[in-house]
């Protein structure tokens, strides 16, 4: 038995020769690099599993060219050897590689197990989620209160505030985001005209459409698409903003600096968020009314028939609770925008995950907020 | 040094900048195989900037850049990919994957360029980390190291896949000494060793003594090489009064007021960034 197994694969070669007194000649000839060591490495492994023989020679005599993965071949035969008490001995090796191979310690490499990623068991998830919200909770009661002592702080001492800031946000918040706002709004004041047109026509109160969307835009659809528009936009924004500075450090460079990075950075976005909301919605009410009108002129009734309905039916104080509404959904997006800033923690994916869990959080919150109000004004008869 | 000193990369007549503002001007130097060829200047002077347009991250202005007989200026994706196939890169600020751990950052290139599998890539890459001093913190993320430990794994990921060019963007710069002089090591076995041809941009003038073949020097005013020559010739003859205060770390302006003695100033040969 000469030659125990001749595994060929394009230019590299493992050849196994027995050696006398048990022992076992493992003959690399050719490459030993990226592009044939995953061919010998199956085979290494089989041989590892598999032969008895007390030592182990390697010859690497023969090899034209190695890699680093010829390099992890080479330490693998040696654990795969020394794993079963044989002895391995590295023959024909130029000294260079010796001594990069010597930098390798194969004790060390004789543990590698790939860990199956632990999948948790259903109440392991339940908890965790749970605390974690908790947590969550937490934090967002201690930011409120931070927020509103900053507040305090600023309305005693105006000077304190970053106007220009202020001024950048109300910007970017509410001028930069009046098409869009007045763009969606007419939309869905259209829509909303046009089905609810549908539905009234065979009862022949298709002039009621008017007083429906008009009160609809009002009280509800105004301020509520604004405050979702914005939250995405705005809300979105302050986040990643605020959050790319703490991931920056920039944030921990605000507060040695002896500035509280609430005061310095929420209170000027919050404060335009909040006088920007409500302008915004005072325009998508507007556009939605103006949306409807494009959809009664269909019906063929004339122009001023629909202003007349309109006139009657917007009630200043339909108008007040829109927009109490829209002041309530601005402290809401400015603030979660700018808590799950704050909250970021380390590592790039972090400024992504603060940015959804804003625009998630406010929606979420936005909603819930408007089904209070909403409960509230009813009852108020407001 | 190897035997064959054939040309590897030759860059000719290279003038980069970024829209009107031009940095360097008619640069024009060769690497030869196996050589650790050192990059080096004051902070500003286009060291980043003449390493970018080699590896192809920015277009020449005007000029070619040659690697391994391809031109990669005139290069189509194609081309360009299988170049940059050649080197590795490591960048100044380290550039890892932060969703991954660094084992997962030196696998993907292993995973994504051959047909090892998965146990072999895991050796490969646990000696890569083991190669730059990271034995045991392969299942950290690279946010909780240190910025030191990012570089050193940046450069195993870029040897992942035993390219024959490293480029070494300030391998040193923030690190401590004994890491350091180890890197240094490493440099000098993989280049004797594996033949490996590094182009380093450093600053760092005891690296620059222990690992550099040769160096060029360059310079914000003239826009370009400055000197080139071995570190020990630059320093015992430097050809230009700038060159003799970076290899003998003097300030440009004079020490002012009796606090200020000593001679040699501080700070402006060890800036951090280019």
């Amino acid at each position: 038995m000469s030659v125990d197994a001749d595994i060929s694969m394009r230019e590299g070669r493992l050849v196994l020769e027995p050696a006398g007194d048990g022992a076992l000649t493992l003959r690399f000839l050719g490459a030993l690099d990226n592009t044939t060591v995953p061919f010998l490495w199956g085979e290494v492994e089989r041989l590892g599993a598999e032969t008895s023989g007390r030592r182990w020679v390697v010859d690497a005599g023969g090899i034209t060219k190695m890699d680093g993965s010829g390099m992890a071949l080479l330490l693998r035969v040696r654990c795969l050897g020394a794993g079963k008490g044989r002895e391995v001995e590295l023959r024909g090796i130029s000294p260079g590689y010796r001594r990069l191979l010597e930098r390798f310690d194969p004790a060390a490499y004789r543990t590698i197990e790939r860990q199956d990623p632990c999948c948790q068991s259903l109440p392991e998830q339940v908890g965790r989620t749970v605390l974690q919200m908790w947590a969550d909770f937490r934090i967002q009661v201690s930011f409120i209160g931070e927020l509103a002592a900053a507040f305090g702080r600023a309305a005693m001492k105006p000077e304190t505030v970053r106007w220009r800031d202020l001024w950048l946000a109300a910007e970017r918040a509410g001028a930069d985001a009046l098409p869009i706002v007045a763009l969606i709004s007419g939309l869905v004041g259209l829509v909303l005209a046009f089905q609810a047109g549908m539905a009234m026509r065979p009862y022949g109160a298709e002039i009621y459409v008017a007083n429906l969307v008009t009160i609809a835009m009002l009280r509800e659809l105004g301020p509520l698409m604004t405050a979702i528009l914005l939250s995405g936009r705005s809300g979105g924004a302050f986040a990643a903003e605020i959050g790319t500075m703490k991931v920056n450090e920039e944030v921990a460079a605000l507060a040695t600096m002896g500035l509280s990075p609430v005061a310095f950075l929420a209170v000027p976005r919050v404060v335009g968020l909040v006088l920007m909301v409500p302008l915004l919605t005072l325009f998508a009410n507007v556009a939605g009314i103006a949306g409807g009108a494009l959809m009664f002129l269909t019906l063929d009734y004339p122009f001023s028939t629909y202003f007349d309905q309109v006139l009657a039916s917007a009630e200043i104080r339909h108008l007040m609770s829109g927009l109490v509404k829209s002041v309530a959904f601005a402290w809401t997006i400015a603030g979660v925008g700018c808590l799950r800033g704050l909250q970021t923690q380390r590592g790039p994916s972090a400024v992504g995950q603060s940015t959804t869990s804003a625009v998630v959080t406010s929606i979420l919150l936005i909603v819930i907020l408007d089904a209070i109000l909403g409960t509230v004004f009813y009852f108020l008869q407001f | 040094m190897p035997a064959e000193s054939d040309t590897l990369i030759r860059v000719e007549s290279l003038t980069a900048g970024y829209g009107d503002r031009t940095i360097l001007e008619n640069v024009s130097f060769e690497v030869n195989r196996g050589e650790v060829f050192v990059i080096l200047g004051t902070s500003g002077c286009g060291k980043t900037t003449l390493l970018r347009n080699i590896i192809g991250l920015e277009l020449p202005l005007s000029g070619r850049v040659w690697i391994g007989g391809d031109d990669l200026v005139s290069a189509d994706e194609e081309v360009l990919q299988r170049i940059q196939r050649r080197f590795g890169v490591m960048f100044q600020g380290g550039a890892l994957f932060g969703s991954l751990t660094l084992l997962e950052n030196v696998r993907l290139p292993l995973e994504e360029f051959t047909e090892l599998n998965d146990e072999a890539i895991d050796w490969v890459a646990r000696m890569k980390l083991q190669l730059v001093g990271l034995q045991g913190s392969e299942d950290r993320m690279p946010g909780e190291l240190s910025g030191g430990m990012q570089k050193r794994a940046a450069i195993a990921r870029a040897m992942a896949l035993d390219p024959e060019i490293l480029f070494l963007d300030e391998p040193s710069a923030g690190l401590d000494p004994v890491t350091s002089a180890g890197l240094d090591r490493l440099i000098l076995d993989l280049s004797s060793i594996l033949g490996v041809t590094f182009i380093v941009v450093t600053h760092e003038l005891q690296s620059i003594y222990a690992i550099a073949s040769r160096a060029i020097m360059l310079d914000r005013e003239v826009r370009g090489i400055l000197a080139m020559g071995t570190p020990a010739a630059l320093r015992e003859s430097p050809p230009h009064e700038k060159v003799r205060r970076f290899f003998h770390r003097e300030a440009e302006t004079e020490p002012v007021g009796p606090g200020g003695s000593g001679g040699s100033g501080n700070g402006r040969v060890r800036g951090g960034a280019s």
